[in-house]
């Protein structure tokens, strides 16, 4: 029993991160209805930027995780205004088109070695590793840090979107562009505020990811990039609270599947949950029943 | 206008058929190394040791009055680039012969291709037995290697375990589309139940694998004595890290692989303590090893690792190889390597046996908080 709990610790570990990712799918998708390949890169680029921010710039950790948040921000906001804008009355294959070379673009241009080079770098941890024993479960101060930071941004998105003006704004837009624009809100600026909110997310992702398996290089996105994504359609994409959920699902399932079916089957055993649960519920777990307009 | 066009066309034609056409004055050889991606230190150190060997020997007046050219090709550590790498130098650089690849999963492809286009290849440091064997169990005959194999890096680190750290239980975990990872630990699990010991976990990964919590768990359940991972330092350096974090305190165990200055920087203070079978070490008293050490430090600023030294060991075998062979031809360079017998290198003395595999000893090294320090030699024989 304190076995499984603890392998559901480690489950639960990876959930949250994928949490943090799946988050920008979702509401990315909600408010464009564009999958935002590229969002798995912003996050790389997050961790890379926590890197510099411990490793060169001697930042403490919190001032790390903001650093990453910003920055990310900013290239999410800059991605959108450059390559999704002027692609938003286009077919929608366009811009899934354009957020693939988006993601290549990112990839390639930081492996070059005056960006962040091609290697894998020792990510760097500013504070000794501890652990704590409690009844028979072994829980680290790094696992502790994981669960705190990813539930407080949490907590936090789901105040901002369901209590304040803006959240209500994007809430609005989500559901239909054009009278929401007609009631007075700025469609460009609530599609720019929520893909710099998506990305902030994925860059304090990218520095938890890092300091949780501390080593980084520049496709360490592709794969936690498309687990979230499956996590954000498990849960039923364009749905907040079925993000998190389908990822706290997906991160378990993996574990689990790796340590008590075999490793090779994980991601396998990952990817089945998902096609079981479309099969059953085609909109994701959270997702409401929507009727085909013909 | 057209007249003119063509005339330039031709003209260029020519100018590039003279150039090419003109008499050979330099040996092309090729390298093909991963001087990026994750295992990128082998890569420098290894390409290091080939350009310290070939400067010497062309600054010694060269073969037979030529000097020799390096062609260096990165493969990023990924088998298609291996191949298409030595595509390249054979075809479009016209090499001679090629040392090459570091890791087995490059040099596996690397080997075929060399072997068609019967070109020569020596690599240094990849140490599964297929590299130069082929299925059925011929040797590749154009195929050598500078380095043990792992059936011997296997015994060696499985007498060590029984035999000094005394351990009776291992767990092994490896990467399943590593050639090497799963050889080695294939070789060990054999040797180390013959030696009557109990293997308690066998348990893979994958290569893009930075999570290895579950895995961790898993290992600690089954109470071993002894972690045996068979990986390249970047891995090694994760998988300890995280073990560390589980509160797993078992011994650990390492490969070659083991071998690089970036190791402390990845896995931390964690991996003092650990021991990893190499195939020299740098505090060795031979003279040769000395004088080695010494000529590396004053022109990289740094002691050389067991790649660095089999870079050299295999560029100095090629060398002694075009020296025997009167035209510097890809045949007779390969009729040339097959006959060396007792060559001094610095790993030891080398003589090929029928698969291409030089006979020699391994060293236990242990790593502390500061760097490697050396703890004992096994010889074949024994």
């Amino acid at each position: 029993m304190t076995y499984f709990l603890q392998q559901l610790i480690n489950g639960l570990q990876l959930g949250f991160v994928y949490a943090l990712i799946a988050l920008g799918y979702t509401m990315v998708y909600g408010i464009v209805r564009l999958i935002n390949f590229a969002h798995g890169d912003v996050f790389m680029v997050g961790a890379y930027l926590g890197f510099f921010a411990i490793a060169s710039w001697r930042l403490p950790f919190p001032v790390a995780i903001v650093v990453a948040m910003v920055g990310c921000a900013l290239l999410g906001v800059l991605i959108e205004r450059l390559a999704y804008k002027p692609l938003r009355r286009a077919p929608r294959i366009s811009s899934l088109i354009t957020a693939i070379g988006v993601s290549l673009f990112l990839e390639y241009f930081t492996s070059l070695k005056f960006v962040f080079g091609p290697y894998f770098r020792a990510y760097p941890r500013p504070f000794a590793v501890r652990t704590y024993e409690l009844a028979g479960i072994t829980i680290s101060n790094i696992q502790i840090i994981v669960f705190g930071v990813a539930l407080v941004l949490m907590v936090a998105l789901t105040l901002f979107v369901n209590r304040t003006k803006t959240g209500l704004a994007m809430r609005a837009v989500s559901f239909d562009h054009q009278t929401a624009a007609l009631m007075g809100i700025n469609v460009n600026n609530v599609i720019s505020i929520t893909f710099g909110i998506g990305a902030a997310l994925a860059g304090a992702g990218g520095v938890l990811y890092g300091i949780a398996y501390p080593q980084i290089n520049p496709f360490m996105g592709i794969m936690p990039g498309l687990k979230a994504f499956v996590a954000a359609v498990l849960g039923g994409i364009g749905i907040i609270p079925g993000a998190m959920l389908g990822a706290v699902i997906m991160g378990v399932v993996e574990k689990l599947t790796e340590v008590y079916i075999s490793s090779t089957l994980r991601d396998a055993g990952a990817f089945a949950i998902l096609i079981i649960v479309l099969l059953v519920r085609p909109s994701g777990l959270l997702g409401k029943k929507q009727k085909e307009k013909v | 206008m057209r007249l003119k066009e063509t005339i330039i066309v031709v003209c260029l034609a020519l100018g590039l058929g003279i150039i090419s056409c003109g008499p050979e004055h330099v040996i092309k050889i090729g390298v093909v190394a991963p001087l990026t991606g994750d295992v990128k230190t082998f890569g420098e150190s290894t390409v290091n040791g080939i350009m310290l060997a070939v400067e010497e020997a062309n600054r010694a007046g060269g073969i037979q009055g030529k000097q020799i050219k390096l062609f260096i090709s990165d493969d990023k550590n990924d088998p298609t680039e291996a191949t298409n790498a030595g595509g390249k130098l054979i075809e479009l650089d016209g090499v001679v012969a090629i040392i090459g690849s570091v890791s087995t999963k490059c040099s596996l492809p690397l080997a075929d291709k060399c072997q068609v286009a019967r070109i020569p290849m020596i690599t240094p440091t990849s140490t599964n037995p297929k590299v130069t064997v082929t299925d059925d169990g011929r040797h590749k005959e154009y195929i050598f290697r500078a380095c043990f194999t792992d059936s011997f890096q296997g015994i060696v680190a499985a007498r060590f375990a029984v035999e000094t750290l005394k351990v009776k239980t291992a767990a092994i975990m490896f990467d399943v589309g590593n050639d090497y990872s799963r050889g080695l630990a294939d070789y060990f699990k054999r040797l180390f139940e013959e030696r009557s010991g109990k293997v308690v976990a066998f348990e893979s990964y994958q290569k893009d694998d930075v999570d290895f919590s579950a895995l961790l768990t898993k290992v600690k359940q089954s109470k071993p004595d002894l972690l045996f991972l068979p990986d390249y330092y970047n891995k090694v350096g994760l998988i300890v890290k995280q073990a560390y974090q589980l509160g797993l305190t078992c011994q650990f165990l390492g490969g070659d692989g083991w071998d690089s200055p970036a190791m402390l920087e990845i896995a931390g203070k964690e991996v003092a303590g650990s021991y990893f079978v190499n195939h020299y070490s740098a505090d060795d008293p031979r003279p040769e090893v000395r004088n080695w050490v010494q000529k590396y430090q004053a022109r990289y600023g740094q002691k050389p690792d067991a790649f660095a030294t089999l870079g050299y060991d295999a560029a100095l075998l090629l060398i002694a190889a075009l020296r025997n062979a009167p035209n510097a031809k890809p045949d007779e360079i390969r009729e040339a390597l097959s006959q060396i017998e007792n060559y001094p290198c610095v790993s030891g003395e080398i003589s090929f046996d029928a698969n291409g595999n030089p006979i020699k000893r391994a060293v236990i090294i242990r790593y502390n908080e500061t760097g490697q320090e050396f703890v004992t030699s096994f010889t074949p024989e024994e």
